[in-house]
Formats: structure tokens, sequence, C-alpha cells
């Protein structure tokens, strides 16, 4: 039975690699210096995976530390398999269904791009890794909104799913050279390194899983508190640090754009937390590292859309804009009483629509000079404002809806909200047969 | 007075705690501890198999009233069995309580508990 099913399989997938071999790569020089910042930046981006995976695992409590660390990691691993296999030629394929998404049958398996060197002078290999890092990290950015309470085979089937019909149709409208987002107005919806697609798309995501999923069990009644502060400080650090290659990466360069872009995302992530603490110890009285932490995230959210157009007046202004909001919203989830457990909304949602909302505002002169030039006369602030809600609208308006399709769908089948009796076990013992911390008591 | 001591599966901790809080038993002390009984648990390291010889158990320490012990005692039989007949679902055992002193107020013997 099996094999029978086996052998047409084979076939297709011989058949697809024939196709992609018949198409020969031109040859272009590669750049060493930009191929080698690519490739660190590729490195680097992966390192954010680890360092969410500890940020998260941190803010848990102790019976749900290796789920919650499982989830980053699952998505290293789920769609590790899967961006080479279709995400990438779902994403930067020609357009397909009227544009809806990418494919490319020489995409398939990254077979044809042995020998491709791109524009920007460095292999297709380097961009098609750089890019699939953003792909990994994105869904594991949402298994902050359901924490604790996700069935893991249900968790690592929603997210292949969301992987292939929310994150590859966004990323392709936003970033392939033919998506509409790409070329909307006069020079594009703004997003340099995945406001909408990776910030937006996921934290939008949370906040519909974290309603159709409904509370973890005694919240808000009793509270949830951090399991290892000490992990979640070092894997904010770890994503600061790798957000380095998440921005300055997506100039696809190593030139003034990728310095600019540096520099833009070091200035937000200081003016965030330098933000945050300020109302802390206002509102509070007492800085706390977590507040630190978030004001981190909420700063370096923002800047990713903008790291391309404003200067470091604006990443201040932006830093200390996401973080007013972030904070805002979060005490609103209080009043609310939705679980969105760690935040993902909170500060990915809210932050990353400041971030492509508010960047409008602090545009370097030069990019609206070219932008007027290519509308032909005149393009103002009010026009590209235009332009950056439609994206905003647009990513919200169908992550919201496929996300809730899928839900449902892997909620019906396989279950993606744990039993009761699991819940209160907790998800290392139910969903892992392991412990966390097992190895600080004598063994 | 007596103290009831119980070791029990990290699994049942919140199940206990919550059974307990119901039957309001609410003054507990909780930790980690590891030892092990007639049970040989298998967990899994890299994909093997393996059997270690000490074992991660939670400890409950409650001292309570006389009137309290069987709630008490009951309370945790009920929520911590696993209900599959197998070995290692944990111990309670009970000890005559001398003394029992709030740090507070000085206050002595069973309306300090």
């Amino acid at each position: 039975m099996r094999k029978r099913f086996l052998t047409p399989l084979l076939f297709v997938l011989a058949a697809l690699m024939f196709q992609g071999t018949a198409h020969a790569a031109e040859a272009v020089a590669t750049d060493t210096g930009t191929t080698s910042w690519m490739l660190t930046s590729t490195a680097l981006v992966l390192l954010m995976v680890p360092g969410l995976a500890m940020f998260y695992g941190g803010l848990v409590r102790t019976k749900n530390v290796i789920g919650t660390m499982m989830h980053s990691f699952a998505a290293m691993v789920i769609i590790g398999v899967l961006w080479p296999l279709v995400g990438y030629s779902l994403s930067f394929g020609t357009g397909i269904l009227g544009g809806l998404a990418g494919w490319d049958s020489k995409y398939f398996m990254l077979q044809g791009i042995d020998d491709s060197i791109m524009a920007s002078h460095i292999p297709e290999y380097v961009f098609a890794m750089f890019q699939g890092k953003f792909a990994i990290i994105t869904p594991a950015l949402i298994a902050g909104a359901f924490a604790e309470r996700v069935n893991f085979k249900g968790y690592a089937l929603f997210i292949a799913l969301w992987s292939i019909f929310v994150y590859s149709p966004i990323c392709h409208w936003v970033w392939a050279g033919d998506g509409f987002l790409f070329n909307l107005g006069a020079k594009g919806a703004i997003d340099f390194a995945g406001g909408t697609v990776v910030h937006i798309s996921s934290g939008i995501t949370g906040l519909v899983a974290a309603l159709y999923l409904g509370k973890r069990r005694g919240y808000p009644k009793n509270v949830m508190h951090p399991n290892n502060l000490v992990m979640t400080l070092t894997g904010a650090g770890l994503l600061w640090v790798g957000w380095f290659g998440f921005n300055a990466g997506s100039a696809i360069a190593s030139n003034l754009d990728t310095a600019r872009a540096l520099t833009v995302t070091q200035v937000a992530a200081a003016a965030g937390a330098f933000t945050w603490m300020m109302i802390e110890i206002f509102h509070h009285g007492k800085a706390t590292s977590l507040g630190v932490a978030s004001g981190i995230l909420a700063g370096l959210v923002a800047i990713t859309p903008a790291a391309g157009v404003v200067q470091p007046s604006g990443a201040l202004a932006l830093g200390a804009i996401a973080s007013c909001f972030c904070y805002t919203g979060i005490l609103i989830k209080g009043k609310l009483g939705y679980d969105d457990s760690l935040d993902a909304f909170g500060v990915h949602g809210i932050g990353g629509i400041v971030g492509a909302i508010f960047l409008t505002f602090f545009i370097r002169s030069s990019w609206m000079a070219e932008a007027a030039q290519k509308a032909g006369g005149s393009w103002t602030v009010i026009d590209q404002l235009g332009v950056q809600a439609t994206a905003v609208g647009v990513t919200i308006a169908y992550a919201a809806i496929v996300s809730l399709v899928l839900l449902f769908i892997v909620e019906k089948t396989i279950g993606l909200r744990i039993k009761e009796n699991d819940e209160m076990s907790g998800l290392d013992h139910s969903m892992h047969g392991e412990q966390g911390y097992g190895l600080i008591n004598l063994n | 007075m007596k103290l009831i001591t119980a070791i029990i599966q990290p699994d049942r901790l919140d199940h206990v705690r919550e059974a307990l809080i119901q039957a309001d038993i609410t003054r507990i002390t909780v930790s980690r501890v590891t030892g092990h009984g007639r049970q040989e648990d298998i967990e899994f390291y890299r994909g093997q198999k393996i059997a270690p010889n000490l074992l991660p158990k939670i400890r409950l320490d409650i001292a309570v009233n006389d009137e309290f012990v069987d709630i008490t005692v009951d309370t945790i039989i009920n929520s911590a069995t696993h209900n599959s007949g197998q070995i290692g679902d944990g111990k309670i055992f009970i000890t005559p309580l001398e003394e029992c002193i709030r740090i507070r107020t000085r206050e002595r013997g069973g309306k300090a508990i």
C-alpha cells in the first residue's frame, strides 16, 4: 500500500528535479565582501531563534520550560525542511494565482540555483538561506501568544501550514520583485526587514490564536511567575545581537545602506529599552529586568520595517513611541482579560504596526525626493502613509482570516488546545516526557 | 498537632495543590527532592532510553491540627494518584508535632498553625 503511494510521488519529484536543472544561471561575479557579510547575517538571524527560545523559555512556569523552548526549536526543524522544499519558491518564485504567491519549479529543493549568482553579487544560496531564517523565526514568535497550553503535534502541523499559507504569500507580496505591495505607490510599501512580513503577521496570528484557544487554566486569577528571568535576559541579549544580521543584512549589501540600518537598529533598541525603563520608574518606582527586555524588543520590532529609510533621530523616536504603545497595549490586555501569554501581539503586533505606520514621518529627504521623481512630480508623506496603511491593513486582514481557518482545521483534526490534565502536569511531562531542570537535582 | 510529609510525582503537584486549597488546607511548604521507592522510571535523552537511579519527586510538608489530618491525607491521596495501578504514586508520612511557633506574634501551639 505504502509502496503504491511512494512510486508516483518519486516520479513527481524526479520530474520536478529534472525541470529544475534545465534553467542555467548566467555568470555574475561574486563580491566577497558582500557575501561575507551576508553569510554572517544569515548565522546571526539563526542565533535569534535559540535567543527567542531562551527569552520565552524563561518567562513560563518551570513545568513548561522545555515545551516552550521546543516551540522555537521545532520551527528551526520544521521550517528548516519546508523552506528549501517549497517555501523559497512560494515566496520568491514568479507570481502565480494572480500574484497570491510565487512558484518557480527551479526553486523546488533549490535545484536551479546551484550556479546562480544574484545581481547583488552574492550566491543565491546565501540569499535563500538568509530568507529561510526569517521564515523560521516568524512562526516561532507566534508561540508566545499561546504558550503553556498547546499540543506539540498540533503546533507542529500549525506552523507548517501557517508558513505555507500565510508567511510565504505575505513575503511574496512585500519582498518579491513582482509582489503587489513591493510595487505599491511610488517606491513601494516600506518594509525593510519584516515589519509586516514577520512582526505584524506573527503578532496578529498570535492574537487570533490566543482568542480562539482561550486562556490558560487559572488565568488571570492565578499569578504565573517567570521561572528564570536570567535566561530571559540572556535570550533578549541574543535577540539584540542577532537583530544586526536581521536588519543590516536585509540591505543585501555591505555598504552605506548596511551601515545606516545597523546604526538605527542599535539606536532604536536602546531608545525603546530606555523609554520602557523610564515609564516603569515613574509608574511603579522600580525598573524591572523584564521591562528592559520588553523595551529592547519593542524598539527592535519598530525599527525593523524602517531601518532602510530613517535616520538616528527617527530611530530614537520610533523606539520611544513603540515602547509607549506596547506598554499601554499590555496594560489594556490586562483589562480586557485575553491571554496573550508572553505578549507576542503586545510587542510584535503592536510594535510592528507602530513601526510600519510611524516610520512615514521620519523618512530621509533623499528617499522622498527619489519617490517624487518616480511618481513624476510630487510624493508627500500623506501619499506614503496611505501606502503603509494599505500594507499594514492587508497583512492584518490576511493573517487574521487565514490563521483562523488554519487554527480551526488543526484544532478539529489532531487538536491544538491541550487536555486539562496535561496542562496541569505541564508540557515538559505531558508532551515530551522530560523536565527542564532535572540536573539541578542529584541524579 | 501532626506534620504530614508527602512525596509525590512532579506532574501531580498542581492537582494536589488545587485540591488542598479546595479543601481549605492552605498552608504548605513544597520542595524539589530526589529519591526512589520501588519505581523504576524511564526517560528519554537524545532518543536513548536511560533509567536514572535517583528520580525527581516533590515533597510537601503540611503542619495541621489533629482534626485536619484525615481531610488532608484523603485529599492528597485522591489528587496525587495516577489511577493507573502502577507503582510510583508516592507516600505519605505522618509524625507527631511537638511545637509550632508563629515568629511574628510568638504564638505557640495549635493556634499558630
